[in-house]
């Protein structure tokens, strides 16, 4: 392999990487603080992409305002997942939440099969974004430059609001104790919407550049994506905020340099996520960068 | 006692005969959507008792089960393709001998496909179940994965992606329903033995389960070993059902399907689990109906394709959100339950 090539394949892990790590935020924020593995993320994630379509191909927005509208929509979508079908069963059994979360993404799906038909869409590209730049022979794409930077941007200001804003200590603290939180005087429901919120806008800015990246979208683009992406999180530590950035770093390289280096296996692909999540949870339960959890007798 | 244990013994052998004149009469007189329909529902109550073994009975989270029906399926299948249609589909690469070689009876091929499928599921849980909860369910998703991806690859084994077809139909009703009963009376007799009441010691606390003597990681392993037999044996009969299968139709959706029968009907419920394959099934057919076009007062409305799943999944989430134990809850349906009932309002 070339070092030209080598290079190519790096931006490409590095944005293959930054993608997911954006989706495994939203999953590692919300079993932090609810203990639920939020299976609709994928598919929030999904509408993100197609609310990016509609607003270029259908109302011609300028497209930097197709993109903040699509990222408040789809964060507004989030919340309502939240409050319509995880909220009611805040004091059940975890599987309950957990099952519903996955009705929820078979609706999603299945009522963006309905409404936006199951053919692919093409998603229409700035063109400063898509024009291929040469640097000493090196083909790269813009976007594989701004979609690493645009996730650190994200990341960083993610960062700012949970570690230095009055929420953001709020937050922390509901993912150690949501009862004396509670009695604390923060309004828990308010915090775990903003959660929600959050976390589905980093979905959508996900969505949004998969879309730029990938420029297919079809209604079950969230599945795939979403479980990688949750395994990104699981590899990371969940719960923490950095390790889904490391794990979704971690899988994106694996798996393209895998296949770069050894074009053989590129039909085992999507099982080096999974073959990788069994070898580290049997290591090390917890991920990279979990806090050890005590069992209590 | 030794009374009700006589009648409740004979109750049962009436419950099986009565199905039989059922099935008898289903198969003469039904037609074969109705009759799909009818094998569906035994094949999805096998899944979900299977499941509900793990889940619901030892409160192992496993999100596997596609993966073992996966295996059970291509085991039953290969063994039962006649060579003429193994010539005929394996297009892409030259079929692996000893496999082109193997041929056997169907229950002999059902039988493999689920004690394959087990072995599969012993190599998975050695490691695996060491952990717990939520980690333990998405380890077994990822191997469910694994193995489709496998499937996927494996072109001389499996034919890759283009799946297998012409797989003999030899999944009547009564090789369905014959094998419901099997799996109903082996889970009762496990769930109802002093090995059960382990098995659900351990589902409610594991650390006192453990602390009374019992080696939780042996019973957890043999749990989930048989639970993976029967998810063979439903892939195995599923196949022979469909006469097609491919990769995609194991992707972790599927593991979903059975885990949303079994909550239906109750987690730690056999009977339940049967009751939800009913419910689910039936629901799944009925709602075709919002797919036609419809008249309503005059007003002509078309048809929405795919507004039956939208239907299907908003009812699901309301079933969680409005009955999270499901219809049956932890209760079973028992001969000794329905006569205190009567006795009871005759008192009244």
């Amino acid at each position: 392999m070339t070092l030209t090539m080598f290079i190519q394949h790096f931006f490409n892990a590095l944005t293959l990487g930054s993608l997911y790590a954006l989706i495994a935020i939203g999953y590692t924020m919300v079993y932090g603080i609810l203990r639920l593995i939020n299976f609709a993320h994928g598919d929030v994630f999904m509408l993100g992409a197609y609310f990016i379509f509609y607003t270029g191909t259908i109302f011609h927005l300028p497209w930097i305002v197709g993109v903040i509208l699509a990222i408040i929509l789809t964060s507004f979508c989030g919340v309502i997942v939240e409050r319509a079908a995880y909220r009611p069963l805040r004091d059940a059994p975890r599987i309950s939440a957990l099952i519903s979360s996955i009705g929820v993404s078979f609706f999603i799906e299945n009522l963006a099969i309905v409404v936006f038909t199951g053919i692919p869409k093409p998603v229409v590209r700035p063109d400063w974004l898509v024009k291929i730049i040469q640097i000493r022979g090196v083909r790269i794409l813009p976007l594989a430059i701004a979609v690493p930077i645009m996730c650190f941007v994200l990341v960083a200001g993610l960062l700012f609001i949970v570690y230095k804003t009055k929420p953001g200590l709020a937050m922390r603290a509901i993912s150690k104790d949501i009862e004396t939180t509670r009695l604390m005087g923060v309004s828990v429901n308010k915090i775990i919407s903003l959660t929600f919120g959050l976390g589905s806008a980093l979905a959508a800015a996900g969505g949004i550049m998969w879309a730029l990246r990938y420029p297919q979208i079809q209604p079950l683009m969230g599945l795939i994506p979403g479980l990688k992406a949750f395994i990104a999180a699981v590899l990371g530590g969940i719960g923490s905020i950095q390790g889904a950035v490391v794990g979704g770093l971690l899988l994106g390289f694996i798996e393209i340099m895998i296949v770069a280096f050894f074009p053989g296996l590129s039909g085992y692909k999507d099982a080096f996520a999974f073959i990788l999540l069994i070898v580290i949870l049997l290591i090390k339960p917890t991920g990279l960068m979990g806090e050890k959890i005590e069992e209590k007798v | 006692m030794m009374a009700s244990k006589l009648r409740n013994q004979i109750l049962t052998l009436l419950a099986i005969a009565a199905l039989g004149v059922f099935l008898w009469w289903a198969n003469t007189n039904l037609d074969g959507y109705k009759i799909q329909i009818l094998n569906l529902i035994a094949i999805n109550a096998i899944l979900a008792v299977s499941l509900n073994l793990i889940y619901g009975f030892t409160g192992m989270f496993s999100l596997g089960h596609a993966g073992f029906m996966c295996v059970g399926a291509y085991v039953s299948s290969l063994l039962i393709l006649p060579q003429l249609q193994k010539d005929a589909i394996f297009i892409l690469e030259p079929m692996a001998r000893p496999i082109y070689a193997a041929h056997a009876p169907f229950i002999v091929a059902v039988l493999l496909g689920g004690l394959v499928a087990s072995l599969f599921g012993l190599f998975i849980a050695l490691p695996v179940l060491r952990l717990g909860g939520d980690y333990l369910g998405i380890a077994t998703l990822g191997f469910g994965e694994i193995i489709r991806v496998f499937a996927n690859n494996l072109v001389p084994i499996t034919n890759g992606a283009l799946g297998l077809k012409g797989i003999p139909a030899y999944a009547n009703l009564w090789w369905n329903y014959g094998f419901m009963v099997f799996t109903f009376y082996f889970i009762w007799r496990i769930v109802n033995s002093n090995f059960g009441n382990a098995l659900k010691a351990i589902r409610d606390d594991e650390v006192a389960a453990r602390a009374m003597g019992i080696n939780t990681y042996k019973y957890r392993v043999i749990s989930f070993t048989v639970g993976a037999f029967f998810a063979g044996i439903g892939g195995a009969l599923l196949a022979s059902l469909l006469t097609t299968i491919d990769p995609k139709m194991f992707l972790f959706v599927m593991t979903f399907q059975v885990l949303m029968i079994v909550v239906t009907g109750g987690l730690g419920s056999i009977t339940g689990s049967i009751l939800g394959s009913f419910i689910i099934v039936a629901l799944l057919e009925w709602l075709r109906f919002v797919e036609n076009p419809m008249n309503i007062l005059g007003f002509e409305i078309p048809g929405v394709p795919g507004m039956r799943m939208v239907i299907f999944s908003l009812s699901l989430v309301l079933i969680i959100i409005f009955r999270r134990e499901g219809v049956m809850g932890m209760r079973e349906f028992t001969w000794d339950g329905l006569f205190s009932r009567f006795s009871k309002r005759g008192e009244a």
